[in-house]
């Protein structure tokens, strides 16, 4: 059977994208935020994960308000990437996988989630920014990349205990594929933030240690939050904390924190990192 | 200053109601992935704006750089924020605006809430 063999939480902010472009890891604004990705990199490298399936939030370069999935899974060999408006370097196409991701398909209907299946999307930040710091240099094509994504836009979104879910259904399915694979899984976005209203630049850190403590010992008690709760809290960008819920869930099982850094403000956000291993 | 019925202070939720009436302002703005498209807006934004059928009251927030009007008009930050990487202006220019600090003092106040960084 395939095998889940670790978990990374990441930030995937635009910023970060355009600091690597320029340059920018070692300046002072940038040098503790960088400083997460050496060890995770270096596991990345001796580990040689196969597939990563990437939890992100599509902010409106593919999948637009006219025909927006709540969840969506990609079942494609390759994945562009495009302008997004605002400058961030458009990066050489990402590597998808078709068997593992059919199969989780099939294993997700039967099992009472209805993704929509998506065999021709562009990807962005959500998923480039984190493929860029796993793998600088644009390193990355080697690896087959399974992205799901997740409405974090707009409400109705999906409730933090249902991305859970979907992440257990996921893990479930990876465990019953008939293949060797090694699969590394990636939950992005985060942690508080708010970008809109009066209340812009609110960051809430003390939530976000405390929820990267519970990511790793009771990810349950983040599953009882609403996304009402998390934009009051943590602001109203927070609720991609459930795309790190649903990498915990594909964990199935207590999981042990190989290695965490945690910097804020970077732009405008709470900057969490962590690998997580099975116990 | 709002302080909203129910719902986190100053904070515009981006829910049904709010996409239904932002959608052809939120399509604008979605429209400027593309630089083609940018430069159109740049030349005429009025007419731009005519084309997607926006609102007088969002045409006049558009050309007036009124980020929170826009929010409440239905704008997502989201999309906004391809309009505001259009004219420049980054996620903090953005924030200074919306809170009404400029840009430093709004940089400075994400500072004032950090954590983790040894330059201070
Ligand atoms: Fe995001």
């Amino acid at each position: 059977m395939a095998k889940i063999i670790g978990g990374i939480t990441t930030s995937h902010i635009p910023a970060i994208g355009i600091a690597m472009d320029k340059g920018l890891e070692d300046t002072p604004y940038w040098k503790d935020f960088f400083a997460a990705y050496p060890p995770i990199r270096e596991w990345l490298g001796e580990q040689k994960p196969d597939i990563a399936i990437v939890f992100y939030n599509d902010h409106g370069l593919e999948m637009f308000l006219d025909k927006k999935p709540t969840f969506a899974l990609g079942c494609a060999p390759r994945y562009e990437n495009a302008d997004e408006g605002w400058g961030i370097a458009t990066i050489p196409p990402v590597t998808g996988e078709t068997d593992l991701s059919w199969h989780i398909a099939n294993e997700l209907i039967e099992h009472d989630f209805d993704p929509t299946i998506c065999q021709d999307i562009k990807v962005d930040h959500g998923l480039t920014v984190p493929l860029s710091l796993m793998y600088p240099g644009r390193n990355y094509q080697h690896l087959k990349v399974i992205p799901v994504c997740i409405n974090c836009e707009r409400f109705p979104m999906p409730k933090p205990s249902r991305c859970y879910a979907l992440g257990q259904a996921i893990g479930r399915a990876v465990e019953s594929f008939a293949g060797d694979q090694k699969v590394v899984v990636l939950g992005t976005g985060g942690l508080s933030h708010q970008l809109d209203g009066e209340r812009a630049g609110f960051i809430n850190t003390d939530f976000d240690l405390e929820s990267m403590d519970k990511l790793v010992n009771d990810p349950e008690a983040l599953t009882k939050y609403s996304n009402d709760d998390l934009v009051e809290i943590a602001g109203a960008q927070a609720v991609e904390l459930n795309m790190w819920l649903a990498m915990r869930g594909t964990m199935l099982g207590g999981v042990k924190e190989i290695h965490r850094n945690y910097v804020a403000p970077i732009s405008n956000t709470g900057a969490g990192t962590q690998l997580l291993l099975n116990e | 200053m709002t302080k909203q019925d129910k719902g986190t202070w100053g904070t515009i939720k981006f829910d049904g109601p709010l996409a239904t009436r932002g959608y052809a302002l939120n399509k604008m703005c979605y429209s400027f992935n593309d630089a083609e498209a940018r430069e159109e807006f740049k030349k005429d934004e009025a007419a731009y704006c005519d084309k997607f059928g926006l609102t007088p009251e969002q045409k006049e927030a558009v050309i007036k750089r009124d980020i929170l009007g826009l929010e409440r008009l239905g704008g997502s930050i989201y999309y906004l924020a391809k309009f505001a990487g259009l004219l420049g202006l980054n996620v903090q220019d953005v924030g200074g605006i919306q809170t009404g600090r400029t840009t430093e003092e709004f940089k400075a106040y994400l500072e004032s809430q950090g954590r983790g960084k040894d330059n201070g």
